[in-house]
């Protein structure tokens, strides 16, 4: 499989300027209204530990819950089944489906779905499939992966979504107003919800104490992908159980202030027992995870609630796009998680940040996001998945630092070299961080030279 | 091997050692229960908070507020409507709803929130299909916080339940605020007594 080059797929992002400059402060603005929401709360913090507490317990005793899950979900009529991996989910929902007739799909956004890549499958198998959250609508229509997990459309302008619904769903190519984009996805869509055969939500959580799956949404379209068809199916991570529903109240409450800085989404649907005549279907999804489960390092990526929180506060996220991270999570989580999935494809992933812990300080259930990246870093270069550009930079620094004399030298020639060579020989290939950076100008003297100067000269006093 | 088995057998191999469950607080010690905070959330997340009228009478309020509404369905007894929800066959026979009206259980004030289940909506599409929701609220049934809504027994025993927090929005377009996105367009709460008594306007006068 390919590796994914996050800095050359970024590039291309980088090239849309209008683009790349809404992107960075809509993104941006997002983390700002998740920080005033949150210090409205005088507990927020508490908070954060119970939800990290809570989903630790859970995932240390994983296995106990599910049964509890399942148990009482059977109880109250669901069907659950158990999925390995992406392919055993997507011919599960295709079973359920086809052995029932059901053709056409309205479907609720699930990161889940888009992890097994299951539209296409269903799609080749003569099923319909109607994404009905706007965001992956519009992504859906232009043949994109999302972008981002709560706002999967982030990096389109509105022009964007003009082009792509006029050449789709026939809508004024020169009208962009974006109260008419959304109600023309709104009158397109609402002809399906009542026509669908079946409807498909993803979860956010699944109560083990109830056999209630969670769905918290704002636009209302995942209510009507269940209400209406007499089928329903719900994709959950196994990762998603909590124990029990007064454990909900620690989650809602944070899970948009964190993701949109509201104080909750507008919708919070508890689906516990189908609707009379219908049937309701749980399909648990591992692929993955309970491998994951037994990383010591990286377990605690599955706390996660997915409120992308870390992705709007991440500077190279933000400038960079989230589809040039070539996964479907992207952003500081996806960094930690896609690795997980295929090492070497996702080789380059960890190198895209900065390590400044901004993403370990917004999340809800405290990930050490930061800390698991540099692991992932020391790992990749223990296997030997670095590029080798990187990898000779790398050893020429390692070289340089360990020894005082030619560090000396190098800081010494290098203030003078920025001033004094010519740009071919300071941006080429080899300065990868130089491409869209200029280098600053050094100070008239090193510390080393400064201090001799001034304290070793006087005696030790400044 | 069954995927269940398979599964539930790796999990159990690869479980961290076991960390303890910490006790949930209440966190609304000294905090109240109050209708102005309510209000005041509620308003934030793109709802109305419409008084009652003086006389209580319920029709002919919900006609005050949409006076072009062709079809009225209501699943209160304290509003009649003119699409009676007993006489719904299938959810999407609601799709022409103009205005639809239910009964809260309660209201959380933190949030601006109302909670109900499909009890109370008769047909559970009824909050979603119509084009606008009118929500009857006992101003008394009003919970501080989050924590405290998840303590009602509701949770355990209804077959769906929701929190409704103003009007169905989106903001996936370059974060442009749009209410109305698939469900209601807006959503309106009245403060009334439940089983107040309707009393009929006084006519003539």
């Amino acid at each position: 499989m390919k590796r994914i080059d996050h800095a050359e797929a970024s590039s291309h992002f980088i090239k849309a300027k209008d683009h790349i400059e809404f992107h960075d402060r809509r993104l941006w603005d997002l983390r700002q209204k998740r920080d005033r929401e949150s210090v409205q709360l005088d507990e927020w913090e508490a908070l954060r530990t119970l939800a990290s507490e809570i989903k630790e317990h859970t995932l240390t005793h994983l296995a106990d819950y599910l049964e509890e899950f399942e148990a009482n979900a059977t109880r109250n009529g669901v069907h659950v089944h158990w999925a390995r991996d992406a392919a055993e989910h997507n011919q599960i929902v295709f079973e359920i489906m086809n052995s029932r007739g059901a053709r056409t799909l309205v479907k609720a956004k699930s990161m889940l779905t888009d992890e097994c890549d299951m539209r296409p499958f269903l799609e080749t198998r003569g099923i319909e499939i109607m994404e009905t959250d706007l965001g992956e609508r519009i992504q859906q229509l232009d043949d994109e992966p999302p972008s981002h997990i709560v706002v999967p459309a982030v990096h389109k302008l509105r022009a964007d979504v003009a082009r792509v619904f006029s050449e789709t769903i026939g809508t004024d190519p020169k009208n962009s107003d974006v109260h008419y984009l959304a109600e023309s996805q709104r009158q397109h869509t609402r002809p399906y919800f009542l026509r669908a055969d079946a409807g498909m939500t993803g979860a956010n959580f699944a109560v083990a104490e109830t056999g209630s799956i969670v769905v918290c949404t704002n636009e209302g379209n995942a209510d009507l992908s269940v209400h209406l068809p007499p089928l329903y199916i719900a994709s959950v991570g196994i990762e998603k159980v909590v124990p029990r529903i007064e454990h909900l109240g620690v989650f809602v409450r944070m899970l948009s202030r964190s993701a949109l800085g509201s104080p909750i989404t507008q919708l919070t649907s508890h689906f516990r027992v189908p609707r009379k005549g219908t049937e309701m279907h749980v399909v648990l999804v591992d692929n993955g995870r309970s491998e994951r489960l037994g990383m010591d390092d990286f377990w605690y990526s599955l706390k996660c609630i997915r409120c992308g929180a870390c992705m709007n506060t991440c500077p190279v996220y933000r400038r960079s796009g989230g589809l040039s991270y070539g996964a479907t999570y992207s952003g500081p989580i996806g960094v930690i998680i896609d690795p997980t999935f295929n090492l070497r494809k996702y080789s380059s992933l960890p190198f895209a940040s900065t390590l400044n812990g901004s993403c370990t300080s917004v999340c809800p259930v405290r990930i050490n996001i930061h800390e698991q990246i540099y692991k992932w870093r020391q790992i990749i270069s223990e296997r030997n998945q670095l590029p080798m550009i990187k990898k000779e930079a790398m050893q020429i620094a390692g070289k340089v630092l360990s020894s005082p004399r030619l560090y000396r030298a190098a800081v010494e020639t290098a203030g003078a070299g920025v001033e004094h060579l010519p740009r071919f020989m300071l941006y080429n290939r080899l300065n990868t961080w130089g491409l869209q950076r200029e280098v600053p100008q050094a100070p008239p003297s090193t510390f080393r030279q400064w201090y001799l100067e001034h304290r070793v000269k006087n005696g030790g006093r400044g | 091997m069954s995927s269940r088995h398979e599964i539930l057998d790796r999990v159990r191999k690869n479980q961290p050692a076991p960390r303890p469950l910490p006790n949930v607080p209440m966190f609304d010690a000294g905090v109240a229960a109050s209708l102005d905070a309510f209000r005041t959330a509620l308003s934030r997340m793109g709802g109305r908070f419409v008084p009652a009228a003086d006389d209580q009478d319920l029709d002919a309020q919900v006609h005050a507020l949409f006076p072009d509404a062709k079809v009225v369905c209501s699943a209160t007894p304290e509003v009649k409507g003119n699409r009676p929800i007993d006489s719904i066959r299938a959810p999407r026979d609601l799709h022409d709803v103009d205005v639809g009206v239910v009964r809260a259980v309660f209201g959380v004030a933190e949030t601006g929130s109302i909670w109900l289940s499909d009890a109370e909506f008769g047909v559970s599409a009824l909050g979603f299909l119509s084009q606008h929701l009118i929500v009857l609220l006992d101003p008394q049934a009003i919970v501080t916080n989050m924590h405290r809504a998840y303590q009602h027994p509701g949770l355990f025993t209804a077959d769906y339940s929701v929190f409704m927090t103003g009007p169905s929005a989106t903001a996936d377009i370059e974060g442009v605020l749009i209410h109305g996105a698939q469900g209601v367009r807006t959503m309106s709460v009245i403060p009334c007594r439940r089983g107040a008594r309707v009393t009929p306007r006084p006519t003539g006068a």
